[in-house]
C-alpha cells in the first residue's frame, strides 16, 4: 500500500519562535494524482512545501516523499522530486539548451540521456528554432512551460508547484493545465497550489490551509456538499473567512 | 483626467506599446487588464514620468508627463508591481516617511486612509519586511494615498493575493472611489474586470478593446454554452474533433463551447453521445471577460 502513497504526512509542524507556521499537518497523497494545495495569504503553504522538498527541517512530526524521510533523507530526496514557481524557474541569462543541460546535470541525468531528452522536449513543445535563445527574451507564457517541462526532465515521482500560472494569459494557462494532465497520466504525482480559483477545481483532491491546519480537503464534489457551495471560490471564502 | 494619446514604448527591438491611446474620466475606477509581459508595468511607468514614451503623449490631470513631471508626481499616487516600501522601518515610520516627502503629516490625511490603517494599526511597530503579504500590499496602498493624490495608479495590486484578500481590496478601491479619486488599477485576473466601470484589455503592447464590463460581454460574437460532464478533460478532446465547434475551454469544473447561433443544445447533445461522453448538463450562458479575452486572442495574428 505504501508504494501508492507519495506523500505521508503525519503531525508535521513548524514553528518559528512562537509563531507556529505549520500546525500538526496530517494528509497522504496518492500516486498520479493532481493534488490541489490552497490557502490563503499567511495559512503556512510555503512553509509547508519547503519542508516537503527538504529545503526547510521541520519542528516535530514526520513526513515520507517519494518514499524518503524528509528528515534523515534530503538529498536523495531532492533527486526525486522536481521543483518550480513562478518566481524561480530557469535561469535567465543562459540559453533554452543550457537550461536544459545544467538541470539535467542537477538531477543525475547522464550526458546521453541530456542530449535525448532535450531532442524530446523541443521537438514535443514545438522549441526547436529557439533552442539557442536566451531564457530573458522568451515570452513569460513559454517560459513557464518550459520550466514545467524542465522540472519533471527526470521522471521524478512528484512536483512541487508553487503558483506556476501567477499572472500568465488565459489561454497559456490553459495549455500549461494540459501538460500537468499529460504528466499525471504518465504516473507523475502533481503537487499544486494557485490563487486561480478554476484552476483549484481541475485538481483531483483540494486541500485547504487555514492559519497553519488543514481545514478541508476531499474531491471537489466532496468539498462543494460538504460547504454548500457551487463553485471553489464560495468555498475558499467560506473557510478563509 | 488621465488622457493616453498613441503611447509607443520600445526598448531596442523589443515594442512593449504599440501606439495605445485611451481615456480616463474623473472619479471612475478604470481597469487595465492583461497577462504578464503585455505593457501595463511600462504604459504606467510612463504615466508617472518614470519612464519616457518612445512616440505619444499622455496627460495625467492636465499635465504633460514628459514635461510637467513635478505636478504630476505631487497629484499621483503609485503602488507598484513589486513591493517598494523601506522594510526595515515600521509600519509607522513608513507612513511618516511619505508623508514628509510630500510636506504633510498623517494627521493632515488621516481621513483618506482611517479604513485601511485602522486594520494596520495593532501592528503599527512592526517591521515592513516582518508583514504579511496582505499587510505590505495595504500599507503600500497607505503610503501612496497620504498625500492626497487626485489620481491613483496601482500595477497589479493583486498579484499573488489570495481570494479573500482580493476581494477585501477592490471593496477598499470601492470606497475610495467615492471620494471622488480617479483610479487606474492593472491586474491579470480577468474576473477583476467585472469590478471596473470601465476596462482596456491589453496583449503584447496592444489594446485588444476598449469598453465597459457589460458591453464588452455583450459584444461576444458566438453563441456561448457551458458543458458539464464527468470527465471534462476527455470531453474537452471529443469537442477538438467537433465541426460545429468555434472554441473550447476548460472553466474550472465546467467547459465553455462557443458555436455559431444556429447551433441547438439536442445537436451537442447528438455529438457527444456518438462519443460516450457522460454528460451532466448543457445550458447557455453570458460570457464571462475571460471568454472575450481568448476570443481576442485567437483573433490576434501576431501570436500565432
Amino acid at each position: 500500500m505504501t508504494e501508492e502513497k507519495v506523500i505521508i504526512a503525519k503531525h508535521l509542524t513548524r514553528t518559528f519562535g512562537k509563531f507556529i507556521a505549520v500546525d500538526h499537518i496530517s494528509f497522504e497523497v496518492n500516486r498520479g494524482e493532481i493534488f490541489g494545495f490552497l490557502g490563503a495569504n499567511g495559512a503556512g503553504k510555503t512553509t509547508a512545501i519547503k519542508m516537503l522538498t527538504g529545503i526547510l527541517s521541520s519542528s516535530s512530526g514526520e513526513a515520507m516523499v517519494a518514499g524518503f524521510d524528509i528528515k534523515k533523507q534530503r538529498n536523495k530526496l531532492k533527486e526525486h522530486i522536481g521543483y518550480m514557481s513562478q518566481k524561480f524557474s530557469l535561469y535567465e541569462d543562459l540559453t533554452l539548451k543550457e537550461n536544459i543541460r545544467f538541470y539535467g546535470g542537477i538531477y543525475g541525468l547522464s550526458k546521453k540521456d541530456i542530449i535525448r531528452k532535450t531532442g524530446e522536449m523541443t521537438e514535443r513543445l514545438d522549441l526547436k528554432n529557439i533552442e539557442n535563445t536566451l531564457i530573458s527574451e522568451i515570452p513569460l507564457g513559454w517560459k513557464q512551460k518550459i520550466a514545467f517541462s524542465v522540472a519533471t526532465l527526470h521522471h521524478p515521482k512528484i512536483v512541487f508547484l508553487d503558483e506556476p500560472t501567477s499572472g500568465v494569459d488565459p489561454i497559456t494557462r490553459r495549455q500549461f493545465w494540459n501538460l500537468i494532465y499529460e504528466a499525471a497520466a504518465d504516473g507523475i504525482t502533481v503537487f499544486v497550489t494557485t490563487h486561480y480559483m478554476d484552476e483549484a477545481e481541475y485538481c483531483d483532491r483540494i486541500s485547504m490551509m487555514v492559519e497553519g491546519k488543514i481545514a478541508a480537503i476531499g474531491s471537489l464534489h466532496d468539498l462543494l456538499s460538504k460547504y454548500d457551495s457551487k463553485n471553489m471560490d464560495e468555498v475558499f471564502i467560506k473557510l478563509a473567512r | 483626467m488621465i488622457s493616453i494619446d498613441n503611447i509607443s514604448k520600445s526598448y531596442g527591438n523589443v515594442r512593449a506599446l504599440n501606439s495605445i491611446s485611451f481615456k480616463v474620466n474623473k472619479g471612475q475606477l478604470y481597469g487595465l487588464i492583461g497577462p504578464d509581459g503585455s505593457g501595463k508595468t511600462s504604459l504606467f511607468r510612463i504615466l508617472t514620468s518614470l519612464l519616457l514614451p518612445t512616440g505619444g503623449k499622455a496627460t495625467m490631470a492636465g499635465f504633460d508627463a514628459v514635461d510637467d513631471y513635478k505636478e504630476i508626481r505631487k497629484r499621483v499616487g503609485y503602488m507598484p508591481e513589486r513591493f517598494s516600501l523601506y522594510l526595515d522601518l515600521t509600519v509607522e515610520e513608513n507612513l511618516k516617511f511619505f508623508a514628509t516627502v510630500f510636506n504633510t503629516t498623517i494627521k493632515e490625511n488621516y481621513h483618506l486612509i482611517e479604513d485601511i490603517y485602522n486594520m494596520l494599526e495593532p501592528f503599527k511597530h512592526r517591521r515592513a519586511g516582518d508583514l504579511s503579504g496582505g499587510m505590505k500590499q495595504k500599507l503600500a496602498l497607505s503610503c501612496a494615498l497620504i498625500h492626497k493624490p487626485e489620481i491613483l495608479l496601482l500595477d497589479e495590486p493583486t498579484t499573488g493575493v489570495d481570494p479573500v484578500s482580493r476581494r477585501d481590496f477592490w471593496n477598499i478601491l470601492k470606497n475610495l472611489q467615492k471620494t471622488g479619486l480617479t483610479t487606474l488599477v492593472s491586474t491579470p485576473f480577468m474576473e477583476d474586470a467585472e469590478l471596473c466601470d470601465e476596462v482596456a484589455l491589453i496583449q503584447n503592447g496592444e489594446i485588444l478593446k476598449i469598453d465597459t464590463p457589460e458591453k464588452i460581454a455583450l459584444d461576444y460574437p458566438h453563441r456561448l454554452w457551458k458543458v458539464v460532464s464527468e470527465n471534462n478533460y476527455r470531453t474537452l478532446k471529443v469537442l477538438g474533433s467537433y465541426s460545429n465547434k468555434i472554441s473550447a475551454f476548460s472553466f474550472g469544473n465546467s467547459i465553455h463551447l462557443a458555436t455559431g447561433h444556429d447551433v441547438t443544445k439536442t445537436m451537442i447533445e447528438t455529438h457527444l453521445n456518438e462519443h460516450e461522453v457522460k454528460i451532466i448538463s448543457i445550458e447557455t450562458i453570458r460570457p464571462h471577460i475571460e471568454d472575450v479575452f481568448m476570443e481576442l486572442m485567437s483573433n490576434d495574428e501576431t501570436l500565432s
